[in-house]
């Protein structure tokens, strides 16, 4: 397979106007992954399918990251005035990052043999607008797995035929596998509790008066 | 009776028994299982049935597909919450005399997995479990020790009286009301005349 960043460049000259970002990933095993901007999927996909070189036909998984607010310190170039004399300085900045969804698809190609190919998507906030383009009219593999994304992280795939929950049941409300999940309170039915069961319990026999 | 006199009789070729004796020996003989299998425990309750360790043997004969032919229902595998309304639902649909065996460390209390956002700790908290079988997943001669404490548990069973079975008592439930779908969990979360969680003694 050819690597990413050449993969990136022949991607950027077929869709005119894609914006494709590299992430990095740190070890030999884990190859970088493409980022790829809501308006651009489907044409990029579509591409990714059809080129004679690349022909990724199969989505073996389609998963989901939970992005929560954080504040990043990073230290920073500022320009400042000191006795007179302007210089550059290092400062530490507090930048803001606020949370996102992100859907990652694995892409390999059964004719060619290659891969994978791994692709990631963001959604703008963890609120209302957390809405990306479906890749379901491109693999049908993905029906099922993003159904799953759906409800375990509230990803709301467009142009999906069949967006409803898959594991949980139709009215239930929370989304349990986003990192501000809290699970119903049942820790009445713990023999031996330890982490986090065990402080609910301590506070809920302390709230009862040790009963 | 007096045990010498039965032998006694016995050796002339009298049979004799009580009328409970007979009953409940014709009922722990013949104990036919709902299919009923719902993840790994269940594979093991297929080679239970299979050549090596019959369950055949011991009356289960028939698996039935129906509920309504069944009269013992092996909850074998990881009850997750949203099966749980269907699984009260088929116990309701079976007819008396009915028993409930619970497999394996996952319809026990949840299991490995209990802290699953979808599992249900124990299927005892919505239905009345008559044995308890642990192991994860338990090997099939223990399944068959828990058809045979089964059977010996109605074989136990008194026709009149205190100790008589649920299904010969006029005002015990045989139908147990199925949990809804809720917001965040299932609505009620256990049923408090079933199951209770333990207390905790502080001493």
């Amino acid at each position: 397979m050819e690597a990413v960043t050449q993969i990136k460049k022949r991607i950027e000259a077929a869709v005119p106007g894609a914006q494709i970002s590299i992430v990095p990933n740190g070890s030999a095993a884990n190859p970088p992954s493409l980022r790829v901007k809501r308006a651009d999927a489907l044409a990029v996909c579509r591409f990714l399918r059809d080129d004679p070189q690349l022909q990724f036909d199969y989505v073996s998984n389609v998963t989901g990251v939970d992005w929560l607010d954080s504040v990043v310190r990073e230290k920073v170039r500022v320009l400042r005035m000191v006795e007179g004399v302007e210089r550059e300085y290092e400062d530490e900045m507090e930048i803001k990052r606020p949370g996102r969804l992100e859907a990652i698809y694995h892409l390999y190609s059964m004719a060619l043999k290659q891969g994978p190919l791994i692709l990631r998507m963001r959604t703008e906030n963890r609120g209302d607008r957390a809405h990306l383009p479906s890749l379901t009219p491109i693999w049908r593999g993905c029906e099922l797995q993003e159904r799953e994304a759906y409800d375990l992280f509230g990803i709301i795939f467009d142009g999906h035929p069949d967006l409803r929950r898959l594991l949980m049941w139709e009215g239930f409300k929370d989304h349990p596998m986003r990192k501000d999940y809290v699970e119903p309170d049942d820790s009445e039915y713990e023999p031996t509790p330890h982490d986090t069961v065990l402080e609910r319990v301590r506070a809920r026999e302390l709230k009862r008066g040790r009963l | 009776m007096d045990e010498g006199l039965r032998n006694e009789l016995n050796r002339q070729g009298v049979f004799t028994t009580t009328l409970e004796g007979l009953y409940n020996w014709g009922r722990k003989n013949s104990v036919w299982p709902l299919q009923f299998g719902l993840a790994c425990c269940a594979i093991e309750m297929i080679a239970t049935t299979m050549a090596r360790y019959d369950l055949a043997r011991f009356g289960s004969e028939i698996f039935r597909p129906s509920p309504r032919q069944a009269d013992l229902m092996i909850v074998s595998g990881t009850v997750t919450k949203k099966m749980a309304p269907q699984i009260v639902r088929l116990y309701n649909q079976m007819p008396e005399p009915k028993y409930v065996i619970a497999m394996g460390a996952c319809a026990i209390s949840g299991g490995p997995f209990k802290q699953g956002y979808n599992v249900l700790k124990g299927i005892d908290r919505y239905l009345p479990v008559d044995v308890h079988i642990p192991g994860c997943p338990p090997r099939p001669e223990a399944l068959i020790q828990a058809i045979m404490t089964l059977q010996q548990k109605i074989a136990e069973q008194s026709l009149n009286g205190e100790a008589r079975p649920r299904h010969l008592q006029l005002e015990a439930p045989s139908e147990f009301p199925i949990p809804q779908y809720g917001e965040h969990d299932l609505v009620p979360p256990s049923n408090p005349n079933v199951w209770q969680p333990p207390r905790r003694v502080h001493t």
